[in-house]
């Protein structure tokens, strides 16, 4: 097994053996108890679906208070489903031991929501010029198209809008330590997501 | 700093070194590599900030050199520090001392505290 689920604790610095001074993410991963095995002749592919967290019997509904009992686990708070040839049984524990200093991941999450943003933040516009003779268009994106011909604005035009929210995988960070009594990886640069957000970590070949 | 960030890291926190607060004039040994060599150099001024918490900290020691001011920001935890001596302590009425880069000479010295 490649992959687990987690939390992010937040960054912070850690020092390398050469005294150099390394960014890091906190990640707190697993323990994560195989859900249910999906195999080539029941599902028509092979997949593993872990189970992360707690969550309130009350809270749960009824189907998947159903799914949870069939594999005789604990209701959890994420159920997630990930590809992949390792031979598992229902019930098994995926801890951080999966994997080890020096190994690349990938971490999949949520960004932070950032709301309406006008298209400098959302596209990375460069906005207007602040004299010759400029007013009031610091941040503004410009001319939106030509005139009677076309007499419409072209579709995907960069425009302002919500951003942010939205899945993002940050590919190749390095694991840098791990801490197996707290469940805890110590990865290099940053991960998408508040702090306390979840997170997806798989290793990368 | 939330807590569970900062027992991940705690093995990383040092306690060996002295406290000391802006003001001070301290002393710090520094490891400075040069392709195999490492040896260690001292740089000695006055502290005039410090920032951060936990492993985060940093102090700014800021100095005189060749008639050129010179500031160098230190993060408190790093291993490149070998050690920190206390010179002299200062008695200053702000936490940070931003105001003696405009001063310079006599205008420039920091009361004594005993």
């Amino acid at each position: 097994m490649d992959s687990i689920i987690g939390t992010k604790v937040g960054m912070t610095r850690i020092f390398d053996e050469r005294g150099r001074d390394l960014p890091v993410t906190v990640i707190t991963a697993g323990p994560c108890i195989v859900c249910q095995v999906k195999t080539g002749e029941t599902d028509g592919y092979r997949a593993v679906q872990l189970a992360f967290g707690e969550r309130k019997e009350s809270k749960t509904s009824r189907p998947l208070m159903g799914h949870f009992k069939k594999a005789g686990i604990n209701p959890a708070r994420v159920l997630r489903e990930f590809r992949t040839d390792a031979e598992h049984q229902v019930g098994d524990v995926i801890t951080v031991d999966i994997f080890q200093v020096g190994d690349r991941v990938k971490v999949v999450g949520t960004t932070k929501g950032k709301g309406f943003t006008g298209v400098m933040k959302r596209h990375g516009f460069h906005g207007g010029r602040a004299s010759h003779g400029k007013k009031d268009q610091l941040r503004a994106g410009g001319s939106v198209g030509a005139s009677s011909d076309p007499s419409r604005v072209f579709p995907g035009l960069k425009m302002a809008g919500h951003s942010g929210a939205a899945r993002f995988t940050a590919r190749n960070l390095k694991v840098v330590k791990i801490l197996p009594d707290s469940n805890q990886i110590l990865v290099l640069g940053a991960v998408p997501g508040p702090p306390n957000g979840t997170v997806y970590v798989t290793r990368q070949v | 700093m939330n807590d569970v960030l900062q027992a991940a890291v705690k093995e990383y926190v040092r306690t060996d070194l002295p406290q000391f607060r802006a003001g001070d004039r301290v002393a710090v040994d520094v490891k400075v590599v040069e392709g195999t060599r490492s040896r260690v150099q001292t740089f000695e001024g006055d502290v005039i900030a410090l920032s951060g918490s936990g492993i985060n900290r940093t102090f700014t020691v800021r100095k005189i050199s060749g008639g050129i001011g010179v500031e160098r920001i230190f993060p408190l935890h790093s291993p490149n520090i070998e050690a920190i001596r206390v010179v002299r302590l200062g008695r200053v009425r702000r936490a940070k001392l931003y105001y003696l880069r405009k001063l310079r000479g006599k205008a420039a010295r920091i009361k004594e505290r005993r």
